[in-house]
């Protein structure tokens, strides 16, 4: 991507990993690149471009919403539009997006490693996730079309539909083998290529969300892996595992299902946090409060996230007792995130904040992931959950967690790293202005969400009532301002890699973790030489000053 | 483990590195299976007279026959990877092999199996099985698709001993550097031991 011109520039600087240096030149130094940085780039442009394709279904799938009877696309149309919408979004998405991108670029550096333990694994990785990602792609202009069962492939109708099914289980299948590649790759990486003096409580925070989000793709990953195989063998051989003409039991998909999916929310969520515990501490220009209980809470909740899975099966008739006991440990399993979000505040509190725009999106997130889980609690009350499960609050509740969640957090990784993989800084005020579109629209799209889901707008549903109409409106007028701004921010940080203000020093924000302390951007060995780490992550001196100088030139 | 050491400074090799990342993978694999195992154990707890009837159909000596084939060939593969620790190659090189050709056998005998069941009409979607209580549907599926899964990884097993054997007799894999096939040989394990597992649900519990 436009190396050419981010080439060092005659600063005394070492060549950074930017500029071809193996034996292969131009588009294939990239594609058979096993270096760590090159292979984040690559998940970047695979998972940013699969966001666009994602962001313009729902965008289509907003405008069908405009008015209760058909308004754009058929009914059919409209089923795959949110299925693939929801596939694409979860498995191909937030899924990978920050581990692949940022955990790739940053964890060997802030551990003080020259690369991830199995460097053509993590290649095979990201072929396998462009495979997947690919095929989805594919099962939308393939004869039969795509899947229309909703992201979660409830049997018994993602047995007997006629679209391409197998296709997409498929790749999801093939998604989810790479997500275990990079969990056990990440898993081996910490434990064996710490920097000398580099403790496991010297580690960075996103280290240690890296570190439980990896646990938790090994273990749950297959679980779900070998129920979608299930249900391939059960359409292409008519086995009848699930199927229950043949016997089989429906609900027990559903349990294997979630068994997994529920941990994987916390795939997608535990690296987010990761990366707000990054983020706050540099721009509140203080230590982060509780580094300890942080680092616990993200073992906490990868392991009790792993006990809760029926609590998005109260209405199909479980036992009383397992209803009881699943809803309180739902409950219990708010505990460790709120735990975090209770560490952040206090780390805010009495900091010198600076607004950057990291640290808005950092913000953004806090507030936002506090609605997605609080609505989280009120579903995790059994009676309450019976009336409100299958409705548009389960939406809004999915949309604040995953979108206001890891997508914030993303936004805030983009704003904040991006700078120092391409040594190059973006326009700070237009960052601004696209924060506040993107903050603004998404409150005005998702929060009637939650309204009209209460006042039992079902979900998954082409028709509705006309009194809901006029949430489905404000929500779609949400939906252009929040387009508007995720334009204005990709536009924004694309603009950044060719124009944008050259950046010289190493630390741009102030932070103490070893990303900061090597060149920017990094040479192809991340370190000369390895270094000997004594001081911890977030040590801050009492006058510390932002580096970068608050003009700009763009 | 004085070498360990030297080993992740110098040669930018890390063998105690490469088995954690093998053992954590084959803890994913084994999960795999656990989902299988799972359902078996609700189906069989709500399909007990019917599991029991159609496991008694089962043949038991060709599953015997297989246990003894692959606990063999679990020995064989140990054997060579202590071998090539003793620098003894041709040896090791002959115990891979033998262990690849245990893996043939392993699928000859289960393709003689499977089509004695096939004959008998006991197939997905045959109208004798069909026409069978749902239970011993659900005993077959379970069994087409463990045995099934369980045939692919030792496919799997034996395309990664093939390569063991390539590397070395090429001296990619030598006395000095032997993780490649101790971690081949790890995951042979793993076959062998799901099919331990397999062995008396499908065959021995009646
Ligand atoms: C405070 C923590 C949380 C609690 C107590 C909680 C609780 C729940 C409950 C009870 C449901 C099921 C509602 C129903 O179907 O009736 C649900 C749905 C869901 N949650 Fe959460 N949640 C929490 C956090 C999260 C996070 C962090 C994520 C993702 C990053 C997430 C993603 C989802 C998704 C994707 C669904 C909907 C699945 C579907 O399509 O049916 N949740 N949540
Ligand atoms: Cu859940």
């Amino acid at each position: 991507m436009s190396n050419s011109s981010i080439a060092l520039d005659g600063n005394g600087k070492l060549p950074s990993y930017l500029i071809d240096q193996g034996k292969h030149k131009g588009i294939l130094a990239w594609l058979l690149s096993t270096d760590h940085k090159r292979i984040a780039i690559l998940y970047m442009i695979g998972v940013l471009s699969f966001f666009a394709v994602g962001v313009s279904l729902g965008f289509l799938i907003r405008l069908e919403l405009l008015t209760p009877e058909g308004t754009i696309v058929s009914a059919q149309a409209y089923n795959e539009l949110f299925t693939l919408h929801g596939v694409i979004m979860i498995f191909i998405v937030v899924i990978p997006a920050i581990p692949g991108i940022f955990g790739n670029f940053f964890l060997p550096i802030m551990i003080g490693a020259k690369d991830v333990a199995f460097p053509r694994l993590n290649l095979l990785s990201w072929y396998l996730y462009i495979i997947g990602g690919t095929m989805i792609l594919l099962s939308m202009v393939l004869p039969g079309g795509a899947a229309d069962t909703g992201w979660t492939f409830y049997i018994p109708y993602s047995v007997r539909t006629g679209t391409n099914m197998v296709f997409t289980l498929s790749a999801v299948f093939i998604l989810g083998f790479s997500s275990i590649l990079t969990g056990m790759n990440f898993l081996t990486t910490i434990h064996r290529m710490r920097a000398p003096g580099m403790g496991w409580f010297k580690m960075p925070l996103f280290a240690w969300s890296l570190y439980a989000t990896g646990w938790i793709q090994l273990l749950a990953t297959p679980i779900v892996g070998i129920t979608l195989l299930l249900v391939i063998i059960e359409r292409v051989f008519g086995v009848g595992l699930f199927d229950p003409t043949l016997g089989g039991d429906p609900m027990l998909f559903q349990h294997m299902f979630w068994m997994y999916s529920h941990p994987a929310v916390y795939i997608i969520i535990v690296p987010a946090m990761g990366v707000i515990s990054e983020i706050i501490p540099v721009f509140a220009h203080r230590t982060i409060f509780g580094y300890k209980f942080i680092a616990y809470s993200s073992i906490a909740i990868a392991v009790f996230g792993s006990m809760v899975w029926a609590h998005h099966m109260f209405a199909v008739g479980l036992s009383n007792n397992a209803e009881f006991i699943f809803s309180l440990l739902t409950f219990l399993v708010a505990i460790p995130s709120a735990i975090k979000v209770f560490n952040w505040t206090a780390t805010l509190y009495k900091g010198s904040i600076e607004l950057e725009a990291p640290m808005l999106y950092a913000l953004a997130f806090i507030f936002l992931f506090s609605i997605g889980g609080l609505t989280g609690i009120i579903q995790g009350a059994l009676n309450v959950d019976i009336y409100l499960t299958d409705t548009y609050f389960i939406v809004g509740h999915i949309h604040y967690v995953i979108f206001g969640g890891t997508g914030m957090a993303l936004f805030a990784a983009l704003h904040y790293w991006l700078p120092k993989m391409f040594g190059r800084m973006y326009n700070k005020k237009v960052a601004k202005v696209a924060f506040w579109h993107i903050f603004v629209g998404f409150n005005i799209l998702y929060f009637p969400f939650l309204i009209m889901g209460w006042l039992g707008m079902p979900r998954r549903s082409y028709h509705y009532l006309p009194r809901f109409q006029i949430y489905h409106v404000i929500a779609t007028v949400g939906s252009w301002v929040l387009v508007a701004g995720l334009l204005i921010m990709f536009i924004n940080l694309l603009r950044s890699l060719r124009y944008g203000k050259i950046i010289t020093e190493n630390n741009i924000w102030g932070g103490e973790s070893l990303e900061w302390k090597v060149q920017t951007p990094p040479i192809a060995e991340n370190f000369e030489e390895i270094p000997v780490v004594t001081a911890a992550p977030y040590e801050y001196k009492e006058n510390d000053e932002p580096v970068l100088e608050k003009e700009e030139i763009v | 483990m004085s070498t360990e050491n030297q080993a992740v400074i110098h040669v930018h090799r890390d063998d105690v590195g490469a088995r954690m990342g093998m053992w954590l993978f084959l803890l994913s694999e084994f999960l795999l299976f656990g989902g299988l195992f799972l359902m078996y154990s609700v189906y069989r707890y709500n399909h007990q007279h019917d599991f029991h009837v159609a496991a008694e159909g089962m043949n038991v000596f060709l599953g015997t026959a297989n246990t003894l084939i692959l606990l063999t060939s679990s020995l064989t593969m140990a054997l060579a990877i202590a071998a090539m620790q003793k620098g003894n190659k041709i040896l090791s090189l002959t115990l891979q092999i033998i262990t690849f050709l245990f893996g043939v056998a392993f699928l000859v005998n289960k393709f003689f199996e499977w089509r004695a069941e096939f004959r008998a009409g006991n197939y997905p979607g045959s109208p004798i099985l069909t026409a069978k209580p749902s239970g011993q549907i659900l005993y077959y599926g379970l069994y087409y698709t463990m045995v099934g899964l369980h045939g692919v990884h030792v496919i799997v097993g034996m395309t990664i001993i093939a390569f063991m054997i390539r590397f070395t007799i090429k001296g990619i894999i030598n006395k000095d550097n032997y993780v490649k096939l101790e971690n081949a040989g790890l995951y042979w394990h793993l076959v062998d031991i799901i099919w331990i597992f397999l062995f008396p649900l499908f065959y021995l519990i009646t």
